[in-house]
């Protein structure tokens, strides 16, 4: 529904764009269109590479890291997707996530390698969950056409300020001749500038609106089918806590994360203009919910919250009713996982720069780097020449 | 006279897309349930095709506990035996499949040589993930035919669905007990 808001606000402007400068708004309205339909393709064809080149992103198979590997798998099943989604990771040690690609069968999901190092197999399940419920809703497409939206607004309002300005001139000559001005031409002229300087602002307030809402029910989507909302609680928490910011994101690929990557510490809650909602209110939601349902989390909600807020329309409600929640998969003491798990992450990473890893009858691990041409490597810690 | 020809020839054809467009919705969600269950098909043959692996690596290690490893090697072949099975009677013999592994894995603890193993570590992880597998498909798999059983018995697609031939899907229910045992797989 926001989106059409967004729509109709661009022909809004694109209208009073044509009627103001061209004496009737079909000309702006076409000029808008034009524009969205140009910039909606390129975001459409090109989208998802973009946004992988940008963050630098690598792809992974099956036997590169089997525990995400299999995860992902789990998670494509939960959600019923029909294909295998493509797998990347980011050498980047903040924690982070992101789902990309037009539609469900050619999707794309990243991960950092401090998340791979930092979350247990429950909470890298949640996460992976919201990723897959992104790329189930559609969210990727529908965030991509809004930004669009709102780039074409901004673009369009910027332009109309530029011409206001500079031909202002023109523009009263021309209004005399034909004759008509008065009180009617005021309002059109007033409206016409308020819109150049409100729409972009408001476009963008409706774009966050939008955001955060799917934030919500990608979370909620998490749950159900992990049927564990603490696995993405406690992954929350821990992203909340790390300090390490992207390296690679920017403001436009902002709302592909699972948290912003922007984010300040102990930003204000419910921030009007942020793409997510406040970390600690989603932990707080999802860790009071009785159930893994939708109902259940909206439930939740509406009770952190406080507010009657319809979140989740209640057709999706209905149709699941209650379901019962899981017990947490049994771990291993929190502390040998992490080195383990950090040992796999860099691992995965050395391999993926095409290193060859040597162990040495000494216990030690040699990186040996691709450009190393020489058929024989000393071992710096005992001393011993081996065979690369 | 002529208007009123028109009408009823539009309502008609209103009626006629409605009718097409309830049947589609049938059986866009019956073949929903199809390949939901042939997912948890391929799930539960993954499983029973590693089972021998891990029999053959746990062997070695675990020379005192022929039973419990016999025991898993019957339940596999029980299990594949019963795969052209309903629904109910495949959930049944899984089950006992699931209950015979946790045992196994249980008892793997008690060997440290075992547990440090790669070998073992990788065939682990791929028990624990088939055996999440399993279960994600059984949960959108029993979604699925519970969407599907809501369609065929909410009025007005009840009345198409009788016409048509659509019968409601059994679900793949798993027994409490077995539920319970579940392998028990820690990550180490």
């Amino acid at each position: 529904m926001l989106v059409v808001w967004m729509g109709v606000l661009l022909l809004l402007l694109g209208y009073f764009f044509g009627i103001y400068f061209f004496d009737n708004g079909t000309g702006g309205l076409i000029i808008a269109l034009i524009l969205w339909a140009i910039m909606n393709l390129v975001a459409y064809f090109q989208g998802d590479r973009i946004l992988l080149a940008v963050t630098g992103a690598r792809k992974i198979g099956p036997d590169d890291h089997p525990r995400l590997y299999n995860v992902v798998e789990e998670m494509k099943i939960a959600s019923g997707l029909g294909k295998m989604p493509g797998i990347y990771i980011m050498d980047d040690p903040a924690l982070n996530a992101f789902a990309t690609g037009r539609d469900p069968n050619k999707a794309t999901v990243a991960v950092t390698a401090g998340l791979l190092s930092k979350l247990n197999r429950d909470e890298l399940q949640g996460v992976i969950g919201h990723e897959m419920a992104h790329i189930k809703n559609r969210d990727v497409l529908l965030m991509a056409m809004c930004s669009v939206l709102l780039g074409t607004i901004v673009i369009l309002a910027w332009y109309a300020s530029r011409f206001l300005l500079f031909g202002g001139m023109s523009r009263t000559r021309r209004s005399s001749s034909s004759g008509r001005g008065g009180s009617g031409q005021v309002i059109i002229i007033i409206v016409a500038i308020a819109l150049m300087i409100l729409a972009p602002i408001m476009a963008q307030l409706i774009y966050f609106a939008i955001s955060r809402r799917r934030e919500y029910l990608a979370d909620a989507s998490s749950a159900l089918y992990t049927r564990y909302p603490e696995g993405l609680a406690s992954a929350l928490e821990k992203l909340a806590a790390s300090t390490d910011q992207m390296k690679t994101a920017n403001k436009a690929t902002a709302p592909m994360f699972i948290v912003n990557p922007f984010r300040k510490q102990g930003m204000a809650a419910s921030d009007l203009a942020s793409t997510h909602p406040p970390i600690s209110e989603r932990i707080h939601i999802l860790r009071s919910m009785a159930g893994a349902s939708f109902s259940d989390y909206s439930l939740a909600y509406r009770q952190v919250r406080n507010t009657s807020k319809v979140l989740i329309p209640a057709a999706a409600v209905t149709a699941a009713g209650t379901v019962a929640l899981r017990a947490a998969q049994p771990e291993a003491p929190e502390k040998v996982e992490e080195v383990q798990r950090a040992r796999e992450t860099s691992n995965l990473l050395w391999n993926l720069s095409d290193y060859k890893t040597i162990t040495c009858a000494c216990g030690t691990k040699l990186r040996v780097p691709p450009s190393f041409r020489e058929s024989k490597i000393r071992c710096p810690h005992c001393g011993m020449i081996n065979p690369v | 006279m002529t208007i009123a020809v028109w009408i009823v020839i539009g309502i008609v054809v209103i009626l006629l897309f409605v009718f097409i467009g309830i049947y589609n919705g049938l059986v866009r969600l019956r073949n929903q349930v199809k390949n939901a269950w042939a997912q948890i098909d391929v799930q539960l043959k993954r499983r029973h095709d590693l089972i021998p692996n891990l029999v053959e690596t746990v062997k070695g290690y675990m020379k005192h506990e022929r039973g419990t490893l016999e025991a898993v090697t019957k339940a596999r072949n029980l299990a594949q035996q019963a795969a052209s099975a309903g629904a109910g009677e495949r959930a049944k013999v899984e089950g006992e499949l699931s209950s015979a592994l946790t045992r196994l894995l249980a008892v793997a603890e008690r060997y440290p040589d075992l547990k440090a193993s790669q070998n073992f570590l990788a065939l682990q992880e791929e028990l624990a993930s088939t055996e999440n597998k399993i279960s994600f498909s059984r949960q959108f798999y029993n979604d699925s035919v519970l969407k599907y059983n809501n369609q065929t018995q909410m009025f007005p697609s009840n009345i198409i669905a009788g016409m048509t031939g659509f019968k409601p899907g059994e679900f793949f229910g798993v027994t409490v007990a077995a539920e319970k045992e579940a392998p028990k797989v820690s990550f180490t």
